[in-house]
């Protein structure tokens, strides 16, 4: 029961940071029909800006971790916004109503660009960093197995929890919310309303890469270390996320996140480490094969 | 009078198809006009190319003594020109009522809660349907929903594009009773496709025929009702 505890709290972790990624693929597919396969870089990107905002608030002898923390976040969230506004600028726009594959191809391009122009800029050498946030508490204490929860891990769950809930009442209560599902629906229409689409999924990119920020700092602060390959993986597993919870829904994003998460954990409690991968992978192919559409995916006979 | 909007010799295409030869009309404020035409004439298309899409290849669109003709679709609503298009196109995954406040997207939000219900008096169905998914509609109720979507941006010019189109004969008079309200109470000029041409002859202030991208035929609506060939060609089903 310990243990089965233990790898909850682990797999929510993980799980946590794989949701917010998730949410970012499924936003754009949601709007822009696309699959943004850079995703995973602008996350890696979010991860390596606070790993080096860290370490130059930590040559000032930075004193309080969630001040430190709070400007790292800022920080983060201004670069990867950049970035990924600037990538569907310069990638994406220009191929808007050219065949469904360009996009595709362009996004795998920028996905490699960026991966090797932050190898160039930062090596390719894990980077370490000091842990920020330390301590924790055990919250079952028989003795045989002790079941500890960092403060981190709390601070992940209820800062991803908090993020989502804005998130879903952003997309279903604002303005903005409806202006990003009507471009869904019928960006012609929506047009026809005076929303300005372009703008819209410029938004759109933004808010899925400030995502992305959160979750990279999380990665730093969680792990330790970054390099410039951990977007591939991340990137992958997170996009798996949100096919599993049905690409296009923001629930869904959320649910296959942390179900991939669990998955991981306690897989890697029970059975061979090396397998996890191929564990996430199958059951997302299982979950496809009886329901194609994902988890909480809509059935394509209601498109009008 | 001056015209509120005048389309002068313009040409459309989609590829190489040209689905608008020279068309040339216009729409006086505080008139409604109709424009009818068979299958494939380019009615559509005249009414999306005053807003911008296909953009017009040749001629001018003038509204309000301004140019528009290559003004972006999206500042169509800010000028005072609504569209309730072919096909209805209301979202489908949203309820009644954020298809109704999606309409009033650049709209000042003080008159929003006024506007609504100025909306569920004219269509009370909306009113009964409010939380309910706007696709799972029935085709009638839809169409009230897009004809008042368009309205709840307080146009100056509506474009209505066959706002009978699959309503059971009650229902066709009452929404034609709607537009002639809209009209006339609010002050809104109309500009209207119908394929139903009886009823948006009767209606309209002034109509235009519309055959393979071109005008062919103008006049009252009564003159046009009671011509001959009109009559034959449009009218077959034995109306009035
Ligand atoms: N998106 C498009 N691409 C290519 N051709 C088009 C497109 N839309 C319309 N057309 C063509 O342009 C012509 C005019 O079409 P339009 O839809 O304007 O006709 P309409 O008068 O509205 O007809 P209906 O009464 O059937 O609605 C037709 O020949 C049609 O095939
Ligand atoms: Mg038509």
């Amino acid at each position: 029961m310990e243990y089965f505890l233990q790898q909850l709290i682990n797999g929510l972790t993980l799980g946590a940071i794989y949701g917010l990624i998730a949410i970012g693929y499924t936003m754009v597919y949601g709007i822009v029909g696309m699959i943004n396969f850079a995703h995973g870089e602008i996350y890696m990107i979010g991860a390596f800006v606070s790993l080096v905002a860290f370490t130059i608030l930590g040559t000032f002898a930075f004193a309080s971790p969630v001040l430190a923390i709070l400007i790292v976040l800022i920080a983060a969230i201004i670069f990867t916004s950049v970035y990924g506004w600037t990538v569907e600028r310069i990638a994406y726009r220009p191929l808007r109503g050219s065949f469904r594959l360009a996009p595709l191809i362009s996004a795998i391009g920028v996905s490699i660009f960026l991966q090797n122009y932050v190898h160039l800029l930062q090596g390719a050498k894990m980077k370490p960093l000091q842990p920020i946030v330390t301590g924790g508490f055990v919250m079952t204490g028989d003795g045989s197995f002790p079941v500890r929860i960092t403060y981190l891990q709390i601070g992940i769950i209820v800062a991803t929890v908090v993020l989502m809930a804005g998130f879903t009442l952003l997309i279903h209560k604002t303005k903005l919310g409806r202006a990003q599902r009507a471009c869904e629906q019928d960006r012609k229409m929506a047009a026809l309303l005076g929303v300005n689409v372009d703008r819209t999924i410029s938004i759109t990119f933004v808010m899925g890469a400030a995502l992305a920020a959160v979750a990279g700092l999380i990665f730093t602060l969680y792990y330790g270390a970054v390099d410039f390959f951990i977007g591939f993986l991340a990137g992958l597993k997170a996009f798996t996320a949100a096919v599993l919870g049905g690409i296009g829904s923001l629930p869904g994003a959320m649910l296959g996140g942390l179900l991939i998460g669990l998955i991981e954990a306690f897989w890697s409690a029970h059975f061979p480490i090396a397998y996890k991968d191929v564990a996430v992978f199958g059951i997302l192919v299982v979950v496809l094969i009886f329901r194609p559409t994902g988890l909480l995916g809509r059935p394509d006979v209601e498109k009008v | 009078m001056t015209a509120l909007l005048s389309i002068e010799r313009v040409k459309a295409r989609y590829g190489p198809v040209e689905a608008l030869r020279g068309v040339s009309l216009t729409v006086d404020e505080g008139e409604i006009v109709a424009l009818i035409g068979a299958n494939g004439a380019g009615k559509s298309t005249l009414l999306m190319t005053i807003c911008g899409a296909p953009k017009a290849a040749e001629g001018r669109i003038v509204y309000a003594g301004q140019d528009i003709t290559g003004t972006d679709l999206h500042d169509m609503v800010k000028l005072g020109i609504a569209q309730s298009p072919e096909g209805r196109r209301i979202f489908p995954r949203m309820t009644v009522l954020e298809n109704l406040q999606m309409g009033a997207y650049l709209g000042d939000e003080r008159n929003l809660s006024g506007d609504l219900e100025r909306m569920f008096a004219l269509f009370p169905r909306l009113a009964e349907r409010k939380y309910q998914r706007a696709g799972t509609m029935s085709g009638g109720e839809q169409q009230m929903l897009a004809i008042g979507r368009a309205l709840m941006s307080r146009p100056r010019l509506l474009l209505l594009d066959e706002p009978s189109l699959g309503l059971a004969p009650l229902l066709v008079a009452q929404i034609f009773a709607t537009i002639r309200e809209i009209n006339r109470a609010q002050g809104v000029t109309v500009l209207l496709v119908e394929q139903n041409a009886y009823h948006a002859l009767r209606l309209a202030n002034r109509g235009y025929v519309l055959v393979n991208g071109e005008i062919r035929m103008s006049g009252t609506g009564q003159s046009l009702l009671d011509d001959p060939d009109i009559r034959k060609a449009y009218l077959a089903g034995g109306h009035g």
